[in-house]
């Protein structure tokens, strides 16, 4: 698994990637209320936006953190957004995305560098 | 930056685990086992609050009559007929008719005790020390917490404490001794039956030394539970009450915040006391003829919560804005998300349907009665 600076992990398999946030950025966010996914089938860039995160306090957003498709999304998340703050690792994963070139997969932390960068 | 200043409470808030944040000049939590559960508890048990950041002042004169008219000359509201130990809810008003603040105030004896908030307390207390008579004198406490107990279990959870507040109405004042048990000093403090989420409960102004030890008493009770600031906001939002400097200010007046209920008749057109605050005919004007934008609940569709900011359109697609979002969020015990705004009179009737326009994307929103939850005072 691979994390981002801004608090996703990243789970490949073959040229699938699984994106969700972590649970440190679940805390940080507080009560998630509402999730906004993109559409299956979407064509994102690198930091585009792809997640709209409201949480009872502010809306934040998931930006793509590679270039791809979207192949499928957590249909369960926008009626159950406090799954977000249950499992965030796991069962509340936001979207999958086929990629193209994993080379920029290498540039992210592997778990003790992020653990490291939110201490 | 300048160092944000701390309540009594700050050290029981860090003891507690309360994640901290900035606010008006001051430490404070903003929330503690998270703001859905906190908003929660306090609807259906009772949330305690530190409010300390909020300004404390008392007006002293030659008697009520010469206090209460010096400050109507400052508010459009009855407080020569305030009776003793009642509290009433005031607004400072400019001269062009706007709000410079909103507050509490109450008679305590031949006393007026005003609480202002936290953001507009210097500016209050400068402007309050300018235009008041130099007989009457403004005397800023700043030794004294402020803890709200709100909720349906507020009165059982202060009972024990201080028996006399269930002889207490919405809106009555007394000072009175918290008896904290095991041979413990007993602690003066004035209660007022009052709050700002929509529930029956207290505002207790304690002095600050004694003021972490009847906190500690109150959270001893299972059905009192610490909150923060975030609760506070939603929690005052599904009343529908307005949060200076967001929903009222400088350029709203009270007619159009809906406040009118807060001027009382006697300070209106034909009343023994008409106008004489600062911008009485802009505000009495409106009376009459009715202001142009009015503040509304509303209610978005869907679950995407339409925050502060938020333009509001009469169509689904071009045209120009008729009205914006002053404080929104999502309403936990509402389930949805809920928001307050100001658009044009012909508007603001309930039911009529309007757009927010939110990422880009024109999401429909209806305009809706307060408070989106009903109000559970002890009248």
């Amino acid at each position: 698994m691979k994390f981002t600076e801004e608090h996703e992990w990243l789970l490949a398999d073959g040229d699938i990637v699984t994106v969700g946030i972590t649970t440190y950025a679940a805390e940080q966010l507080g009560d998630v209320v509402f999730v906004e996914l993109p559409e299956v089938g979407t064509e994102v860039t690198k930091d585009d936006e792809c997640v709209v995160i409201e949480s009872v306090k502010a809306a934040s957003d998931i930006l793509a953190p590679l270039d791809g498709e979207i192949v499928e999304v957590n249909e369960t998340l926008p009626d159950n957004p406090s799954l977000v703050n249950e499992d965030a690792m796991g069962e509340a994963w936001f979207f999958k995305i086929k990629v193209s070139d994993m080379s920029p997969m290498d540039d992210y932390m592997d778990e003790a560098a992020y653990n490291e960068f939110i201490e | 930056m300048t160092e944000l200043e701390t309540t009594p409470l700050n050290g029981l808030h860090r003891a507690l685990g309360a994640r901290m944040v900035g606010f008006a000049g001051y430490d404070m939590p903003v929330q503690f086992a998270g703001i859905m559960a906190e908003h929660a508890a306090t609807r259906d048990r009772a949330g305690l609050f530190d409010v300390s950041h909020m300004g404390q002042v008392l007006l002293d004169g030659a008697g009520w009559t010469d206090v209460a008219l010096a400050f109507e000359a400052l508010v459009p509201m009855d407080v020569v007929g305030l009776g003793d130990g009642r509290q009433r809810y005031g607004l400072l008003t400019s001269d062009d008719g706007g709000i410079r603040d909103d507050l509490m105030f109450a008679r305590m004896g031949e006393s007026l005790f005003v609480v202002v908030n936290a953001a507009c307390k210097a500016d209050d207390i400068a402007y309050m020390r300018a235009s008041l008579p130099d007989h009457v004198t403004l005397t800023e406490i700043t030794d004294r917490a402020l803890i709200a107990l709100q909720g349906p279990a507020a009165e059982a959870a202060l009972a024990p404490l201080c028996p006399a507040v269930t002889d207490m109405r919405f809106m009555d004042v007394i000072a009175a001794d918290l008896s904290l048990g095991m041979g413990r000093e007993e602690v003066p403090v004035w209660i007022s039956r009052s709050g700002y989420t929509g529930e029956d409960g207290f505002e207790i102004s304690v002095s600050a030394s004694a003021s972490e030890a009847v906190a500690r008493k109150l959270l001893e009770n299972d059905d009192v539970s610490p909150v923060g600031l975030g609760a506070r906001d939603s929690l005052r939002l599904e009343a529908g009450l307005c949060l200076y400097g967001h929903d009222i200010g400088l350029d709203t007046t009270p007619v159009e915040a809906g406040l009118t209920w807060a001027i009382q008749k006697v300070r209106r057109a034909g009343g023994q006391r008409e106008g004489g605050f600062p911008g009485a005919e802009t505000i009495l004007g409106q009376f009459a003829d009715g202001a142009a934008r009015k503040r509304v609940g509303l209610k978005p569709e869907g679950r995407a919560p339409m925050r502060e900011g938020v333009e509001l359109f009469e169509t689904a697609e071009g045209g120009a804005p008729v009205g914006t979002i002053t404080s929104g969020g999502f309403g936990p015990t509402v389930g949805g998300p809920v928001a307050m705004g100001y658009v044009p009179a012909a508007l603001a009737a309930p039911g009529t349907q309007l757009f927010g326009e939110l990422r880009g994307k024109r999401q429909p929103v209806t305009v809706a009665a307060l408070p989106f939850v009903p109000a559970n005072f002890k009248r």
